[in-house]
């Protein structure tokens, strides 16, 4: 009987842990060493172009061909995302957000995820109509 | 003479394999949209890798044997992957078997869920798995090993052998790791058959893989160092409490590879070698795969 109850709690739980998660709550979880990481491919166009392979295998599916989001998972064009830096952005994709939907891409070899995060540079973000 | 009076069967045997051939057929025409590249190349070991929400992954996997004092066989199983959401993913299987000079026989289902309680990446990711199966003695799946088995159960007839079906929940505790491109996955299984007075039944799975290239490439490209996975894996049972360790048990270890070809299919291999008298000389595995992308949002209306 006590595992039920343990059990219902925790389901009642999980829309309060995705409230915590609200949008942008990531960041704050991001630790400094983590968040002042930078991109070791940040400038190499090569990066970006097999970024731009990687995202349509791994992330278009949720975030759309390019990026501009699909139903209630989030465009990538937006200002959240530009302003967010390298190591914010490679701490996401590694960790993910679970509760709200992200799946960490932690199995995903480490240069592959700074390619995808050059890729995302290099997205023209003007005009995109993408919420900030 | 019908079809299934040819191959020996009868009306309820024939539909069943109708059925699991449909399912396999359809499986298989379904169109591919996109690669799964992070899932590591196993047959038995769990990383903590799960579907990602809303996908669905549908899985035609093989066994191909032939041991020694035993008929040679062949057993397919179709799983149904499906992402619930970021941390949990719900798999259901059905199986069959073809035994040589025998019979071609429906062995059962499972429903498994698997769960991953921690919302971050660490450097051992514990995803917890529970799982109920119908499934008859005449199993030759291979999904798992556990208990005290032999591959001389397998020279029993199929009619004798799917007399006996055995319904159990099993537990998983998968140990998962990823470090400079590696996979690192470790399985404890532990399994209770709800039907029969038999003692918790123990096994184990461990493996380890990584791409060939660690990088992508600015071209799409079809056979390319970073759409192939390779790596091993060693599994087998651990007795039951009453007899825990490997004395009895059936033991295999082996190579595995994975292609990730465009368009969502991917393809697994993987000659296993039996490590004792207990297991088979070789299994032979080989499974096809295709994910179908954001199935939920064909119940969802457009927005």
């Amino acid at each position: 009987m006590k595992v039920w109850g343990l059990l219902v709690v925790f389901l009642l739980l999980i829309p309060v842990f995705a409230l915590a998660a609200a949008n942008g709550s990531w960041l704050k979880k991001v630790p400094a060493a983590d968040r002042a990481r930078t991109n070791p491919l940040a400038g190499e166009t090569s990066a970006a172009a097999a970024g731009r392979n990687l995202f349509r295998n791994n992330c278009a599916k949720c975030h759309g061909e390019n990026a501009d989001g699909k139903g209630s998972r989030p465009s990538l064009k937006s200002a959240r995302i530009e302003t967010a830096t390298d190591g914010e952005l490679a701490w996401l994709i590694k960790n993910g957000e679970a509760f709200k939907g992200m799946p960490g891409w932690g199995a995903l070899p480490e240069p592959e995820r700074w390619q995808i995060i050059s890729y995302l540079r290099s997205l023209d973000t003007t005009n995109s109509g993408a919420r900030p | 003479m019908s079809i299934a009076n040819l191959l020996g069967l009868s009306v309820r045997g024939a539909t069943r394999v109708v059925l699991f051939l449909l399912a396999v057929g359809g499986a298989l025409l379904v169109p591919p949209l996109a690669t799964a590249q992070q899932e590591p190349p196993y047959f038995v070991t769990y990383s903590s890798v799960l579907e990602e929400p809303g996908n669905l992954e549908i899985e035609n996997q093989n066994i191909a044997a032939a041991p020694k004092n035993a008929h040679a066989f062949f057993a397919p199983t179709v799983e149904f992957e499906y992402g619930v959401t970021a941390w949990w993913t719900a798999e259901a299987y059905v199986q069959g078997q073809t035994t040589e000079k025998d019979s071609t026989v429906f062995t059962g289902f499972r429903f498994e869920n698997r769960f991953r309680p921690l919302p971050r990446e660490y450097w051992i990711n514990p995803v917890l798995y529970v799982e109920y199966e119908d499934v008859s003695a005449a199993d030759k799946s291979f999904l798992e090993v556990t208990g005290n088995t032999s591959i001389t159960t397998q020279q029993v007839a199929n009619a004798a052998l799917r007399k006996e079906v055995e319904r159990s929940i099993e537990g998983k505790l998968i140990l998962s790791s990823n470090a400079k491109g590696w996979n690192f996955s470790e399985n404890i299984i532990a399994e209770k058959a709800l039907n029969e007075a038999e003692a918790w039944e123990f096994g184990y799975a461990v493996a380890a893989a990584r791409p060939l290239a660690l990088a992508g490439g600015g071209k799409a490209c079809v056979i390319c160092q970073q759409n192939f996975l390779a790596g091993a894996e060693l599994f087998g049972g651990l007795g039951t409490r009453y007899s825990f360790g490997l004395k009895q048990t059936e033991q295999y270890a082996g190579p595995t590879v994975t292609f990730n070809a465009p368009h969502g299919l991917t393809l697994k291999f993987s000659p296993e070698f039996g490590l004792n008298d207990n297991s088979a000389g070789v299994l032979w595995r080989f499974g096809a795969s295709y994910e179908i992308q954001q199935f939920r949002d064909w119940f969802r209306r457009a927005r």
